[in-house]
This record gives C-alpha cells, structure tokens and sequence, in this order.
C-alpha cells in the first residue's frame, strides 16, 4: 500500500448540501421577482440589481483582502450576492448609482463585515443597507417609477404607491380613498395599470415571490415557519382592524401590498439572523406581523415591514436564549 | 411656581432620597471581609492565571489568610510570584514559608518528524484532543506528541511555541513561570513540571512510550526501549525503569550525564550543559 | 398502513447497500488471529493461556475481568504464539493474544449439527439458565457498541420489562451483514428471539426492520406468524420508516413503542423496553442450543471501488487486511479504512487490526468520499437542529465545547448526544460539530462522574 490511510473522526459522509447551493438557491428563487421587474419597470431594475451586486461583491473583497488581511477570499460563497441582489430589490429602479453603492458600503461594510463577516452580523445587512439609505436620501428613496416606461432610468416618470394611498386614507379618514386601488388578483400579478406606482423593484409580483418562496421550500432551503407565521398574523390583525374600522385595508390588500411578501418570504428567512428553532421563528413571524401592522398604521413611515424585522433581529438572540427544541424523551417525567 | 425652581427641588429630594436608601443598604448589607485578604492580593501578581490552584489571586488570596488563621500556608504557592511574594506574603501574615524550587515544564517527546514517519494522514478538527480520540495520530507511536499545539494555546504567558520543522513544541525556559496549564492540557501526558536545576540545567528521558523495545523502535528512532542501561550507570538511584519506560527522578538526579552516554537510542536530553571535552575512546555527546 | 418512525430529528445519507444481494460466503480462516482483550464495554478480559498452548476452536484463552466483562473463546485451533499487544480499533495498542493457525479442530462441546433446536424442546432452560448459557458464552452486542448481553438481560430491580425488541434496521449505509443473516438464519432468529423473550421474563417481542428490507419483512412476517400465532408469545415485525439513525437504540424504542427513553443515566428498560441486535439475537440461538460461544460474526467488506465486496462469515481474530485481499485488495489512491459504516465507523491506521466482536462491517471510502472539505463559519442556517434526533441545539454545543464553557453545556443537556453524527452531515458549511460535541461530552461526563465522587 503506497498511500497513507486518511483517518479522522465519525462521520466520515457527508450530505450534498453546502453554502454555495443555499445561496445560489435564494438568487435562482428571486429570479422570477427580477425579471418580472425588468418587464414592468424596464432597465432601471437591471441597472438597481446590477450596480448593488457588483458593489457589495467587491466590497467584500476589498475589505477582507486590505482591512481584516484575511487570505481566503469568501465572495465565491454567494453571500455577498445573495446580500447585493436583496438590497436591490428593495429599492426603486430609478435610485442614482452613487446612492446604491453608499448603500451597499452600509450593507456589507458596516452590518456584515464589522461584526465579523459571514455568520457573526445581528442584523439583516441588506435591510441595514435600505433603512440607512431611507433614512439619509428620504426623497429619492420615496419616489416611485410608474411602470410601463422600459427605457427610463433615473429619469422615469414616478407615481404614488398603493402603501401611500394606505396611509392617506388612515391619515385623512377617508375610506373611499382605498377604491382607487387595484384588485387583490391585479397586485398578486404586478399589474399596476390601474393604480399608479408600484414601489421597489422586488415588490411589484406577489405570484413571482411565491414561485420562489414555493421553489426554496422544495429545496429545503428555508421552512414553511417565518414566512407563513408573519403572512398570517398580519392577515388575521389587518382583518379585525378593517372590520371594525374600514379606513384600514382589506387583509388581502394589506399583504399583497408594499415590501410584505419580498420580507416575509427572503428577509426575514434570513439564516444568520433568524432564530435556530421552528417554535422560536413562529415567535419571531408574529411578532414581526404585529409590528409590521403598528408601524404601518400608525407610524410616520408608510413601509413597516423594514423596521419590524430589524427590531425583530435584535431579539433574536433572546428568542435563542429562551426558546429550546422538545428535547427527546421530555415529556417522560421520573 | 417657577418651573425652574420646581424641577431643582424635585430632582435634588429624588438624588437625597436615593442617596440616604444606598447609605443605608451599604452600612446593614455590609460584608465584612478580612482587610488582611486586600493586602495578600496587592501583593500577589494579579495574573489570574490558576497555576497556583485556585480560581484567581483574589481566591488564592482568601485561601491565604484562612490558612494564616489556622496557623500555616503550606502547600501554598504562586508560581509567577515566586519565593519572593511569597516571602512578603508570609511577612504579613507573620508567618513562615517553605521555599520550593524553581520549577519548568519539560516536553518529554523526541519524535520529531524525522525521527518518526507518518503512517496515516488525519483530517478533521486540529486539536491535539481530536485526533488523541481518533487514535494513535498520524504516526505508529500512540504515546507521542501529535503536534497540534494544544499546548501552545493554553500558555497565557507566550512561553511554549511550536517549532514547525520538527512537529514538536519548544519551551522558553525564562518565560516559562511553571503554572501547569500546558500539563493540563496535554491529552498524553508528554508535558512534566521539572526542577529547573543549577544554572538551568537538567537531564530527563524525552520519551513516555511505553510499548516494547521493538515496536516503539519502529515507530521512532529515538524512542525509550526500556533496556535500562540507565538505569545500570546511575549511582544515585535515580533512575526507574517501567512499563517499557525509563524515568529520570529529579530530586535524586546529580546530572553526572552518565546516562546520557549509556542511551543507545540517545532518548536522554541533557539540557544546557557545555559539550563534553572530546575523550579517546569515547563519542562525543552533541 | 402509516410506517412506524422516530419522531425528532433524522436524516437520509445515501444507502450505497452495494452487497444486498450477495450471499454469504465463509471467510478462510486466517493463518494469525489476533484476539485484543477489550472487545466491549466494561473490564478488559484476563488472558488464561499462555505461550505454548495449544487451542481449539472454542477454547477459552480470556475470562470475564470483572462483573460488566466478557470471556474470549478462540476461533481458531492452533498454538499460542504470544500475549504481547496489537493495535486494535480504538487505534491504539492493547494486550492482546496471538495465535498461530494449525488446522480446524472444533471443540467436542459445540453441537455443530443443521439441526433447528426448539425452545419447547429444551424443558431445562430456564430464564436463570439461559442467562447463565449468554454469559459464559460471551455474547455481546453485535452491533458494535459492545455491551454484555447477559446484564442487559438481568435489569436492575428499579425497572421491569415489558417487551424484547429486536434491531435488524441496519440504518448505516453500506452495511447488509444483518440482512444477509435475517435472509439465511431467520429460523434461528425466532428461536433466537423466544429464548431472549424467556430470559426476559416477557411475552412481546418486535422486529424492526428499515423499508429498504422488504424481502426480509415479508420472510420474517411469514415465519413469526408461523411459529407466534397461538402461542403464549406475541411477536410483531414492525417496518419502519428509511431514515438515519432509525438503529440507535433509542430511536428504535420510540418507533417501536412510541415511548422515549428519558436523559442520561436512564437506558431503553426504564421504559420497559430491551433492545438486542439481530446478529446478538442469533448467538444468544447458538450459544444456548448449540453450545457454540462467540467466536465467528457475519461481517460485509464492502466499498466503491472493491473489485468484489461482499459478506462473510469471519472467523474473530481475522486480520482487515485477509480480508480486503479477499476482495480484491485496497484500491489504488487515497483510502479510509472503516471499522463500522461511514456514519459512526472507527477510522484505522492499519490494515493489521482484527476482526472482533463489534466490528460488523469493513468499509473502504476511496478518493473524495475519504476527505473533508474546508470548514467555512456556521451560518447560523439551524439545519444540525432540525437534523438532531435527541432534540438538541448542535451549533451551541459544539461552541461551547470548543470555547470550554462545561456549565452552560452540561445546562444544554451536551450528555443526550448520542453520538450518531446527523449534525456534522447536514452541516452546509462543513464544520467539525461532532468534533466538539464529543470532546465537550466526554469532559462533561468526567465532570459529573467526579462530582459524585
């Protein structure tokens, strides 16, 4: 026998899974959600997803090559752009390049990288990278391409989205403001014709989103538990609220509207920052669905979907903490 | 009234209040502890290292001042501080102290990656722990030093470093304050706590092989055979052979190097000594 | 039917049962068997021959070293060379016996007669008797932990009984030897079965067996109808459900019975189940009715790119290395040698190693199936804690054994793990868990034992 015997420790097999594959997984599960962006919205959205690819990618390298001087180089993993296509699709397609890449500095600089790169950060990087850029551009993060204009970039023609008109009607009173919104059937196929803007880029097809929600599950990438108790709570919340009061808009409105189906289904399934267990992520779902609905209503921004799920991040640990799997043979009491 | 007015009074009644509370709270809820146990602790090194057994200076500390209570601190000891702190630390407790010699981990493995050829290559975890629980390593010798450093990362004082050409983990004697974390933490028990000795001399057997002869040969070319040559040449009675295994007694060693001579695997280490004055008849020891 | 399984956790590595259908073949006996001292849990044997000696096939040469111990009969007749020490599958050197082959000369004692020998046949068995039988004929489990089949048997009085449970799931890829035997041996099985039933003082027994089995549950449901119905005895072949480690004790018990076996130190009879491997059953049969100690075990020598993998009949003592040749010889590049299956198989440095009485399959993984990839940082994906079968959180105790916090994991409930690796299989990023988890296991172990003290 010329070669040496390989030994190490039990297991020696391995399963087919791997970083890169859940990864990739999520971008090929976003997929339907951009191209039916690029139909509605046109070259800005390429342009968006593009630009904040590239960036985060090349951030990731540049810092972990000269700050941190590490020598393995982690861009080939997809996380950084898993990180770059998210924070794309949560903003319009007609932002300036300047202000993604500003965003993509917060994104993978600040929320990923200096708590330690893949695995360490708290909080969602690509919500990070959003919430930084809405908090510091408000005008250019508010104003909504109309879709339907292919070749427009920056200079797309913008209207209100269906979230605005949400909150005119609660703000004034007035629910007949609600009527000039499209059908259920309409938002679920991202046919705004009717209504005016859209809003960001991964918002715009609810039945996109679930083909890649559907898509994911399959591949056992995320579990049913975060999305479906966050689309739930909110459905069941936004239901009682439009009873009792119909300034407040129908359930299916409310979910098919807005960033909620893009954060129940990708952000907030988010591995690093969700909790480990599926009794700890149904916690997490309806809390981010209450949250969502508090802020939505009745705070001064229109979108709550964001903030809930960074204020949920920072629980997460808790949950962690608190929250345990029935361990085997629990329930056996001596 | 004046609002400014009012908001002083408010929050000065509020800061009286609360400071009356913590005056109180610290005066019932006092605990009493010995002054004499702040003393020993500004004394000893403050390290926390635990080479002395306990969880930190400030245990060892009380444990100090209860042993003064009950008459000695024998046993005691802080091995960064040395007989100095211990000579103040008994001056104020009043009492006398034993003094013990300077003590330095030994690495009693010679099997370096010539010495001793790989039979197998491990993959996994890079502890010396993991791959003990794995087996033997990835040499034939399953007492020897698996080189994953182990050692290395529980040295709070940067006084053991692996050498890479050799495998094997190398001891700066001056750095080395003998607390005993690497001892610890040597899953095969190849690290020993050993009397410095006189001008940092000292003799010991570099090999805990215990198999027969003929096989630990095999596995390495330096290992202990057990034949007790050294056994035969020491006068002092110093030296035990057992198990297949030869040890070196370090209080009855006089480091007379005969024995080192005698090893006809050259597995005794005579450290620090000056080279023997080349004599007719006789090898030259390196 | 819904198919019986365990409820937390499992996983479905690739079954590769390359040697399902190969029939068993007698191995050649060896021309130096090695007999290690320790061939299960508890006291290593004490060798009663000596140089010179000479043996037959059944001989004792090691008596029981203690009260958890077992005697090690000779499979081989021939001389005694030496009792010196040989590398055996922990990896490290262990006394053992070496004997020189001369010949194949049984002892007059074994009954080696085809005859099935019946329990109602046999007036003089009783449960005390049958017992006695296991214990002096040094039956242990054969499914590779080990454990002294007699003390199982005997629980202790703060426990009864309830049911004999037999593991023929063979959940480990690569691993058919229990197949094979339920295939060709399944008469004496049952008899096997009804002896372990009496000894236990029980009239229920099972059968698991995985679904990736279906010839042999079928055979096996026939008989047990065949010889149970009627009877005092209610036997029931169980399918259960292909998934990983469906073979662990407590897992088995939980499908079985629907009942889980409590933390640490409680073990499957607190809740009256005892659990024996199909290959321990089919020893108890031939050391009962035949005389015949433990001395020879189905084995499969199996791997990808073995010319001719199989399944033996090995005669204990039996060098790796005969029966590699056997099967073509060690591939060419880079391999892993196996003691066990990929899941919780022993790794070996050399070929030299015997078989012995756990050891129930040989396997070789070659070229990329016998490396590890990189480990990268966890991404907190929570994957290892869906996989876990005993409810565990595999991420927080592999960190906390690595960051040596024994406390917090000892709280975790780190001495649960049962050790069978579906973490580090799932593991996306590849990292070490059960590494860890088992360092940190074993040093919580000590901690707890010494606080006992």
């Amino acid at each position: 026998m010329n070669n040496k015997l390989i030994v190490s420790l039990s297991p020696h097999a391995h399963g087919s899974d791997s970083v890169e594959r859940n990864m990739y997984g999520v971008i090929i599960a976003l997929l339907p959600a951009l191209l039916v962006s690029l139909f509605y919205f046109g070259i800005g959205s390429a342009i968006v997803c593009l630009t904040s690819v590239a960036s985060c990618v090349l951030l990731e390298w540049a810092i972990n090559k000269f700050v941190l001087g590490r020598k393995t180089c982690t861009i080939c993993d997809g996380s950084a752009a898993l990180t770059g296509l998210l924070l794309g699709m949560n903003l319009p397609s007609n932002l300036p390049i300047w202000i993604i890449v500003i965003g993509a500095v917060f994104a993978i600089g600040v929320a990923k990288m200096t708590f330690g790169g893949l695995g360490n950060n708290i909080f969602n990087p690509a919500l990070v990278g959003r919430c930084v850029l809405l908090v510091a551009f408000p005008a250019q993060m508010t104003s909504w391409p109309m879709p339907g204009h292919f070749w427009q970039y920056t200079d797309a023609v913008t209207g209100a989205t269906p979230l605005s008109v949400m909150k005119q009607a609660i703000q004034t009173g007035d629910a007949s403001v609600l009527n000039s919104l499209p059908d259920a059937f309409s938002m679920l196929l991202g046919d705004y014709s009717l209504g005016g803007g859209a809003g960001t880029i991964g918002e715009i097809c609810g039945l996109a989103l679930l083909i890649g929600f559907v898509f994911m599950l399959w591949r056992g990438i995320i579990t049913w538990h975060t999305p479906v108790s966050i689309i739930v709570t909110v459905f069941v919340i936004s239901a009682i609220m439009h009873v009792v009061n119909p300034v407040y808009a129908d359930p299916t409105t409310v979910i098919l509207s807005g960033g909620l189906l893009l954060g129940a289904i990708f952000m907030a399934t988010d591995y690093v920052t969700s909790p480990m267990t599926h009794k700890g992520q149904l916690i997490y779902g309806v809390c981010i669905g209450v949250l969502t609905i508090v802020i939505r209503n009745w705070g001064s921004y229109p979108e709550g979907m964001s903030f809930a799920i960074l204020i949920m991040n920072a629980f997460t640990p808790l949950i962690n903490n608190y929250v345990k799997p029935k361990r085997f043979g629990e329930e056996v009491k001596k | 009234m004046n609002p400014i007015l009012l908001a002083v009074l408010v929050l000065g009644s509020i800061a009286l209040i609360a400071a009356i509370v913590l005056f109180v709270c610290s005066k019932k809820f006092a605990v009493f502890e010995d002054p004499r146990i702040a003393q020993v602790n500004e004394l000893l090194p403050g390290a926390n290292c635990g080479g002395c057994g306990f969880a930190g200076c400030g245990a060892m500390a009380e444990a100090l001042v209860k042993g003064a209570d009950k008459g000695s601190i024998e046993g005691m000891n802080c091995p960064v501080g040395g007989s100095d702190v211990m000579g103040q630390v008994a001056n104020v407790l009043g009492l006398a102290v034993a003094n013990g010699d300077p003590q330095v981990a030994v690495i009693r493995c010679n099997g370096t990656c010539e010495n001793r050829p790989k039979v197998a290559e491990y993959v996994g975890l890079h502890t010396c722990a993991a791959m003990h629980a794995c087996g033997a390593g990835e040499t034939a010798c399953g007492y020897g030093c698996l080189g994953c450093g182990d050692c290395v990362a529980a040295c709070q004082f940067d006084a053991i470093s692996m050498n890479t050409e050799t495998g094997l983990p190398e001891v700066n004697d001056d750095k080395c304050v003998a607390c005993g974390a690497c001892v610890k933490a040597c899953p095969r028990h190849i690290i020993e706590l050993r009397k410095k000795g006189p001008k940092n001399r000292r003799i010991f057997v570099s090999c805990v092989n215990k198999d027969k002869g003929a096989v630990s040969m095999k596995a390495c070319k330096a290992a202990c055979i057990g034949c007790g040559k050294c056994a035969k040449e020491c006068q002092f009675e110093a030296i035990t052979v057992e198990n297949n295994l030869s040890y070196i007694d370090y209080t009855k060693c006089r480091l007379c190097r005969k024995c080192v001579a005698a090893c006809p695997t050259k597995a005794i280490h005579a450290i620090n000594f000056p080279a023997p004055k080349p004599v007719e008849g006789k090898e030259e020891q390196a | 039917m819904k198919i019986r399984t365990f409820r937390i956790g499992g996983i479905h590595p690739e079954e590769n049962k390359l040697t399902h259908e190969v029939a068993t073949q007698v191995a050649p006996l060896p021309k130096q068997a090695i007999f290690p001292l320790s061939q299960h849990i508890g006291a290593p044997a004490k060798p009663v021959v000596q140089k010179g000696d000479k043996v037959k096939v059944g001989t004792l040469i090691a008596e029981a070293g203690g009260f958890v111990s077992a005697p090690i009969y000779s499979s081989v007749s021939g001389t005694v060379l030496k009792v010196d020490t040989a590398i055996d599958a922990t990896g490290y050197r262990k006394p053992a016996i070496y004997i020189t082959v001369e010949g194949d000369e049984w002892e007059e004692s074994i009954d080696r007669s085809e005859q099935l020998e019946l329990v109602k046949d046999h007036p003089e068995l009783t449960s005390e008797e049958i017992i006695e039988r296991i214990k002096v004929a040094g039956v242990t489990g054969m499914g590779g932990a080990g454990f002294p089949t007699f003390i199982k048997l005997s629980p202790p009085p703060t426990a009864k009984a309830e049911c004999v449970i037999i593991n023929a799931v063979e959940c480990e890829p690569y691993i058919t030897a229990d197949y094979r035997l339920m295939m060709e041996k399944s008469d004496e099985i049952l008899v096997g079965l009804e002896l372990l039933m009496k000894a236990a003082k029980v009239t229920r027994g099972y059968i698991g067996i995985e679904t990736n089995k279906p010839k042999a549950i079928e055979l096996l449901t026939g008989k047990c109808r065949d010889v149970f119905d009627g009877s005092d005895y209610c036997v029931e072949v169980v399918p259960l459900k292909q998934r990983y480690p469906q073979g662990g004790e407590k897992q088995l018990v939980d499908a079985v019975i629907r009942r889980q076996v409590p933390a640490p130190p409680a073990i499957p009879v607190s809740v009256g189940a005892i659990v024996q491997n199909v290959g321990t059953t089919y020893a108890v049969y031939e050391a009962v009715m035949k005389h015949k100690p433990l001395f020879e075990r189905y084995t499969t020598v199996t791997g990808k790119l073995l010319s001719k993998p199989g399944n033996f009949l090995v005669r204990m003592g039996t060098p790796m290395q005969e029966m590699i040749d056997l099967c073509g010889g060690m591939p060419e590049g880079e391999n892993k040698l196996l003691a066990g299956g990929p899941m919780m198989g022993k790794a070996l440095t050399s070929t030299e190693v015997p078989v012995c009485k756990g050891t129930n399959s040989v396997t070789i993984l070659s070229g990329s199936d016998a490396k590890r990839k990189e480990a990268q940082p966890c991404i907190r994906c929570a994957k290892c804690v869906s996989a876990c079968p005993m409810g565990l959180e595999p991420y927080l105790l592999a960190k906390l054994s690595s960051f040596k916090d024994w406390e917090r994991a000892e709280q975790e409930d780190i001495v649960s793990c049962i050790e069978c690796g579906s973490c580090q299989f799932t593991c996306p990023a590849h990292r070490p868990l059960l590494d860890n988890i088992r360092m940190g296991k074993s040093t919580v172990m000590g901690i707890i034992k010494s606080r006992a003290k």
